[in-house]
C-alpha cells in the first residue's frame, strides 16, 4: 500500500478517536451541568415527586454509563433521540425528533457558511497572493490595513455598520435574514447577502495574511533565488514556485477559518435574525434541552475534526517527500 | 590538455570598475571596490579567494543580478555587447537561464521540492521559446547521458529528495547547460560534497563545457579543484583583486604575498609518534538509530597525548562514533573504555569526572554556542560546573585560559556574534580546555572556516596538546588535515572501520580499496591531476 494511504489512513483513525473522546466530553460535562430539564420545565416549586416522575419518563433516572451508551449507539444510527420540548407537565408529547429539528438549521447554517467560504477564500487567497508579489506596495499595505480593520472590530458591528451602510442609507439587501424552507435559491442569496458579507470580512484578513507569510517566507530560499537566476517573473516565482510549497500552513488556517463559519456564528446569527444552529443550541441550552445541545456540540466537534483534518491531508499530499518517497 | 579553442578576438562578458555594496547593521557596506574581468568566449576564469572576500557577489554580478539586500554602486558589464548594468530586470530575464546560468553551492536547496527534476530542467529553454518541451525533453535527456547520471531517460522524472547530492548537482549543470548558454556561473558547486563523489561531478563538469565551448566563471575555496578547472585565476580578497594569471602560471609562481599564503596553508607538519598507554579504547561497538544500524563493530584505539584522526566520507559514522564515545547514544553492542575502565554507555550514568574528562568541540561553533551569554560565561560555566570555582578565582582562570587560545581579556564581555568564525573555534576550544579534560573530540571543527583560519586553529590544537598531554579524536572528511594533525589514522567506511594505523603506514601503499579509493580521489594542485585521475581508472 502506497504509504500516503497509511498515513491518511492513521489520521482518520484519529480523528474517530477524538470524536469519540469528545463525545463523551460533550456527554459527561452536560450531565454535570447544574439544574436540569425537569426543573426547568416544572419550576422550582414543583414537588419532589412530580420531578423524579418526569425525570423518570425522560429516562434520565438511569445510570449515566448506560445513558452514553444508549446516546451514542443513536448517533451511530443516526437517531439523535427526542427533543426534550414540546413536553409538558400535563404528560402530552409534542416533542419532535432532535434531527427534525436540527437538520433545517443546520442546513440554513451550512448555506451561510457555504456562501461567505465561496466568497472569502478564493478572495483571501487573490488577496494573499497578490500583496505577497507586490509586497511593500501601496497595494499591499492598503490591504493589509484594511484587512487588520475589519478584523478587529467585533463582527456584531460590523454587522451593524453593513446594515445602517447596505439596508438604511442604501437599502440594498435586507437587514433580516429571516429565510424560510421553500424560498427560491436566489431569493436566500439575497436575505442572506449581510450575514454573508459580515462573515468573509471577519475571515479574510487571517487567511490573506497567512497566505502572504506563507509565501514570503519561502522566498529566501535558495531555488526561488534559483528561479529568478532562470528567468522566472515576480508572478512565476511566487505561484510555480513558492506557492506549491506553502500549502500546508494556507489549508491548516483555512480549515480553521471555515470550521469558525459553522461553529462561531452565532452572534452572527443573532445581529440578522437568522435560523442557523448557532441560534438553536443558545435556545436550547436556556432550557436545558439537552438532546438538542448535545446533537449541536457533537456536530461543531465533528466540523472541526472534519475540516483539520482535510487541511492534515492536503498538508500530506502536498509534500513530494511524503507523496514520492525515496 | 584540455582541448578546447579559447577565441581571444571574441570577448564574452566584460565587467569594468565594478563597485557593489551589502546592507548590514543599519548601514551599506562595500563588497566589490573596483574589480575588472573580461572573459572571452569559451574561457573559464577561476574565482578564488576566502569567505567574504567577494566571490559569489561578483559572480551574480557577471549575471546583472545582486541578491536582495546589495546594490550596484558603479562600473559596467557588459555582455555579449549588450550592457547588463543598464538594462530592466525584465530585459536580463531574458538572458538568464539561457544565455547566461547559474549553478549553486547546494544542489539540495536549489531545487525545487515540489516539481519534478525534468521540469525544472527544461523550465529555462522552455519558456524562452529556445526549444518545444518534447525536444527539450529529448536534450535534457541527452545531457543527463553525458554527465554520467544513472538511468538518463527516467532520472528526470524524481523528485529532488529522490536523488543524492551529486547527482543533483549534475542534474543542475544540466539545468544550466538545457539552453546551450554562451556562460554558465559556477558558485562553488562541488563543495557540499564528498571527495570520491567531487570528482565525479567535477570531471563531468568539465566534459560538458568543454563539448559545448561555453565559457564559465568557477568559483571556489579550492585551490586544488580551480586547478583541474580553470584556464585562468583570478584571486580575490576583501573585495578586491590581488593578481590574476594563467592557472599554470598562478600555481607555479604566485606573485602576491598574499596568494602565495594561500597556497602554503598546508605547511603544517607534524612527526608521528606512537605510544603504548591507550587512554580510550572503542571496543566491538554497534549501534543504530532507531531500527537502522549505522556502526558495526567499530574498534579504534586511542594513545595518550596523541591524535587519531577518524577520517571518511558523510555518513560513515564518524560523527555518531563520537557520540557512542560521548554516551549520547548508547550502543546496542560493545563497550568503551576510558583508562582502563569500562564508562557507562548513556550519559545519564556517567558521574561527573566521567563526563569532565572527555570533552567535545563541534563542527559549527556559532550553533555550539549560546548566542545570548558572552565569553567569560561561556567559558566560566564549565569552570563553575566541573570545578566549582566562582568570582575572583573563576575570573582569573577565565583569562588565563583565553590567553591559551590566544584571545586576550577584551573578549570576556563580547557576544557569540561579534567574534569571527575562527574567533569562534577558539572560544569553543577553550570552553573544552575548562574542564580539563583528557580527551577532546575534535568533530569537523575546521571544515567550517577558511584556509588560513584552519591553519590557526590546527597550529593552536597541536601547541595545546604538547603544553598539556591531552588526547584528540579528530573527525574529519578532509585528507590534508589528517597529514597535518595525526599522529594515527581510522578510516571508516559505510559504519565500518576499513583500517587504523599509524599515519604513514595508512599513508603509503598498498591500501585497502576503499582508502585507495578516498586517497586518489583528493585534487592536487596540479592542473593535470584530473585528466591523470580519469587516465588511471581506464
Amino acid at each position: 500500500m502506497h504509504p500516503i494511504i497509511i498515513t491518511v489512513l492513521q489520521r482518520l483513525a484519529l480523528g474517530i478517536l477524538t470524536l469519540f473522546l469528545v463525545s463523551l466530553v460533550i456527554f459527561l460535562s452536560l450531565d454535570f451541568l447544574p439544574g436540569d430539564f425537569g426543573e426547568a420545565l416544572l419550576g422550582q416549586s414543583a414537588r419532589e415527586d412530580t420531578v423524579a416522575a418526569f425525570r423518570k419518563e425522560l429516562g434520565l433516572d438511569r445510570p449515566i454509563m448506560i445513558r452514553y451508551f444508549d446516546w451514542v449507539g443513536g448517533v451511530l444510527t443516526g437517531d439523535l433521540g427526542s427533543s426534550f420540548s414540546g413536553r409538558n407537565a400535563s404528560g402530552i408529547d409534542r416533542s419532535r425528533t432532535v434531527v427534525d429539528l436540527v437538520a433545517p438549521r443546520l442546513s440554513n447554517t451550512l448555506f451561510l457558511a457555504l456562501t461567505a467560504a465561496v466568497i472569502a477564500v478564493p478572495l483571501s487567497l487573490f488577496l494573499g497572493i497578490t500583496t505577497a508579489l507586490y509586497r511593500g506596495s501601496f497595494y499591499d499595505r492598503a490591504i493589509n490595513v484594511t484587512t487588520l480593520t475589519t478584523i478587529s472590530f467585533p463582527e456584531f458591528f460590523v454587522g451593524y455598520i453593513l446594515i445602517l451602510i447596505l439596508a438604511t442609507l442604501y437599502p440594498v439587501f435586507p437587514s433580516l435574514a429571516n429565510i424560510e424552507e421553500g424560498s427560491p435559491f436566489l431569493d436566500r442569496l439575497y436575505k442572506i447577502a449581510l450575514p454573508a458579507m459580515t462573515l468573509t470580512l471577519v475571515i479574510v484578513a487571517h487567511m490573506m495574511r497567512m497566505t502572504r507569510a506563507a509565501i514570503i517566507n519561502l522566498l529566501a530560499s535558495p531555488y526561488i533565488e534559483m528561479a529568478r537566476l532562470k528567468g522566472a517573473s515576480a508572478s512565476e516565482v511566487i505561484l510555480r514556485h513558492a506557492l506549491p510549497n506553502a500549502w500546508a500552513p494556507i489549508a491548516t488556517v483555512i480549515a480553521f477559518n471555515l470550521a469558525y463559519l459553522v461553529v462561531g456564528v452565532v452572534v452572527v446569527e443573532v445581529v440578522f435574525v437568522y435560523p442557523g444552529i448557532g441560534q438553536l443550541m443558545v435556545d436550547s441550552v436556556t432550557v436545558r434541552d439537552v438532546p438538542v445541545v448535545q446533537a449541536c456540540a457533537l456536530i461543531f466537534a465533528a466540523t472541526y475534526i472534519i475540516l483539520n483534518l482535510i487541511a492534515d491531508i492536503i498538508g500530506i499530499i502536498t509534500n513530494p517527500r511524503i507523496l514520492h518517497p525515496r | 590538455m584540455k582541448n578546447k579553442t579559447i577565441d581571444k578576438k571574441k570577448i564574452l562578458l566584460s565587467m569594468s570598475n565594478i563597485h557593489i555594496e551589502g546592507f548590514a547593521d543599519e548601514r551599506w557596506h562595500k563588497i566589490i571596490k573596483g574589480i575588472d574581468l573580461t572573459l572571452y568566449r569559451g574561457e573559464i576564469l577561476g574565482l578564488i579567494g576566502e569567505s567574504g572576500a567577494g566571490k559569489s557577489t561578483l559572480g551574480l554580478a557577471a549575471m546583472g543580478f545582486a541578491r536582495p539586500g546589495c546594490r550596484f554602486t558603479g562600473g559596467e558589464i557588459i555582455f555579449d555587447s549588450m550592457k547588463l548594468h543598464d538594462m530592466s530586470e525584465n530585459q536580463k530575464r531574458k538572458l538568464w537561464g539561457t544565455r547566461i546560468a547559474y549553478v549553486a553551492q547546494s544542489a539540495a536547496a536549489a531545487f525545487n521540492p515540489a516539481h519534478k527534476l525534468i521540469n525544472q530542467t527544461i523550465e529555462s529553454a522552455v519558456r524562452s521559446k529556445i526549444k518545444n518541451e518534447e525536444q527539450a525533453v529529448k536534450d535534457a535527456n541527452h545531457l543527463y547521458k553525458e554527465l554520467q547520471l544513472p538511468e538518463p531517460d527516467k532520472i528526470g522524472f524524481r523528485y529532488p529528495h529522490q536523488v543524492s547530492g551529486g547527482q543533483l548537482q549534475r542534474v543542475m549543470t544540466a539545468m544550466a547547460m538545457s539552453a546551450t548558454p554562451d556562460l554558465i556561473i559556477f558558485d562553488e558547486p562541488t563543495t557540499a560534497l564528498d571527495v570520491t563523489t567531487q570528482v565525479e561531478v567535477l570531471a563531468s563538469m568539465r566534459h560538458i563545457v568543454e563539448q559545448y565551448n561555453t565559457a564559465a566563471i568557477y568559483i571556489t575555496h579550492d585551490l586544488s579543484v580551480v586547478a583541474q578547472m580553470a584556464d585562468t585565476i583570478k584571486v580575490l580578497r576583501y573585495g578586491e583583486e590581488i593578481e590574476q594569471s594563467k592557472t599554470n602560471e598562478m600555481l607555479s609562481h604566485p606573485k602576491e604575498s598574499y596568494t602565495k599564503s594561500l597556497w602554503s596553508v598546508r605547511s603544517i607538519e607534524k612527526q608521528e609518534k606512537t605510544n603504548d598507554d591507550i587512554i580510550l579504547k572503542v571496543d566491538n561497538v554497534t549501534a543504530a538509530y532507531g531500527s537502522s544500524k549505522v556502526l558495526f563493530n567499530v574498534d579504534i584505539r586511542l594513545p595518550r597525548g596523541r591524535t587519531v584522526a577518524i577520517v571518511g566520507e558523510s555518513g560513515s559514522g564518524k560523527s555518531t562514533t563520537a557520540r557512542v564515545i560521548t554516551g549520547l547514544l548508547p550502543p546496542l553492542n560493545g563497550k568503551v573504555t576510558f583508562n582502563g575502565k569500562t564508562l557507562p554507555a548513556a550519559l545519564k550514568n556517567r558521574s561527573k569526572k566521567e563526563l569532565q574528562k572527555i570533552q567535545m568541540i563541534y563542527q559549527m561553533a556559532d550553533v555550539a554556542m549560546n548566542p545570548k551569554q558572552t565569553v567569560s560565561e561561556i567559558v566560566g560555566r564549565p569552570l563553575e560546573f566541573y570545578q566549582g570555582m566562582k568570582g575572583k578565582v573563576l575570573d582569573k582562570k577565565t583569562i588565563e585560559l583565553l590567553e591559551m587560545i590566544e584571545l586576550d581579556e577584551s573578549f570576556m564581555d563580547r557576544l557569540p556574534n561579534e567574534l569571527s568564525g575562527g574567533q569562534k573555534q577558539r572560544v569553543c576550544i577553550a570552553r573544552a580546555l575548562a574542564a580539563e579534560p583528557e580527551i577532546i573530540i575534535c568533530d569537523e571543527v575546521t571544515s567550517a572556516l577558511d584556509q588560513i583560519v584552519q591553519e590557526g586553529i590546527l597550529k593552536l590544537l597541536m601547541r595545546l596538546q604538547k603544553e598539556l598531554n591531552v588526547s584528540y579524536l579528530f573527525i574529519t572528511h578532509d585528507i590534508s588535515t589528517v597529514k597535518a594533525i595525526s599522529d594515527e589514522v581510522v578510516v571508516m567506511f559505510q559504519g565500518k572501520v576499513v583500517e587504523q594505523g599509524s599515519k604513514s603506514s595508512i599513508f603509503s601503499p598498498p591500501h585497502p580499496e576503499y582508502t585507495e579509493l578516498l586517497l586518489s580521489a583528493v585534487p592536487e594542485m596540479d592542473p593535470n591531476w584530473l585528466n591523470n585521475y580519469l587516465n588511471s581508472r581506464k
